[in-house]
């Protein structure tokens, strides 16, 4: 990290230039094709998410049971040495890859987020590593129409 | 022109814990308004500067929530520090704000 830092200079006016660009990234433009896959399989592999590992360094923090689909706020932090990137896939919705917080600079491996799930559902997370990708997932329960609690 | 984004950026030690509201819709195209479906309206991609510098970036989908909340964490940042944060939509709209870091208690 300390080594991008040196070498990924901006003046200021390439700086505005770089807010729309996305350093060191395979993710050039937004990725149409993985936004529209159907499964959360075929999202990855539109990403090219090959192989990725189960993992324990990967800390998802949600609710056991979301009593509000709309908002469902989560934590996710990676462990793991060199991540570069997170993606999240909300399995059951219906276009399940919901993104990719991307890394650089000194940035921690830390996102919180508030998505919308439409049904119980795993959260699968997928954290590129030095190359490699590495998994986990957590369990969401909705409860729809429920009274909360 | 979308309404501006809350950002708070607060230093810890070396690390800046930084949270942005934004306003936005985030229509999924799956609700329905008087029987019409109402046109999918989401912010695509969402990056970061600190100092002038990229720290963060997104891309998202549909799938995050109304006035979508993001929060994230930088190392190296000093009170005094300036954050940038960008986000564009799918229907090319663009909004960007800033930010100076606070020294947290």
């Amino acid at each position: 990290m300390l080594q991008t830092r040196r070498t990924v200079t901006f003046g200021l006016a390439a700086a505005l230039g770089a807010a729309l660009l996305k350093p060191l990234s395979a993710l050039a433009a937004w990725n149409q094709g993985a936004f529209q896959a159907k499964s959360a399989l075929d999202g990855m592999k539109a990403l090219g998410i090959t192989n990725p590992q189960d993992s324990g360094d990967i800390v998802i923090r949600a609710p056991d049971i979301a009593e509000n689909g709309a908002v469902v706020p989560m934590d996710i932090t990676s462990n793991i040495p060199g991540t570069t990137s997170i993606s999240v896939f909300i399995e059951k919705n219906p276009f399940p890859y919901t993104g990719t917080f991307e890394f650089a600079a000194g940035a921690v491996p830390f996102v919180h987020l508030r998505a919308k799930i439409g049904e119980s559902t795993p959260v699968r997370v997928v954290v590129a590593a030095g190359g490699k990708f590495y998994t986990a997932a957590k369990e969401v329960k909705v409860t729809i129409g429920g009274c909360g609690g | 022109m979308a309404d501006p984004m809350k950002i708070r950026a607060t230093v810890q030690g070396d690390v800046a814990d930084v949270r942005v509201l934004m306003a936005h819709p985030m229509e999924t195209g799956q609700r329905k308004q008087a029987g019409k479906a109402v046109p999918l309206h989401f912010i695509q991609s969402i990056t970061a500067q600190l100092n002038g510098k990229t720290v963060f970036s997104a891309d998202i989908s549909q799938a995050i929530s109304r006035n979508p909340v993001f929060a994230f964490k930088v190392k190296g940042a000093k009170a005094g520090d300036k954050i940038t944060v960008t986000w564009k939509d799918n229907k090319g709209e663009t909004r960007t704000d800033e930010t100076t870091v606070r020294a947290g208690s």
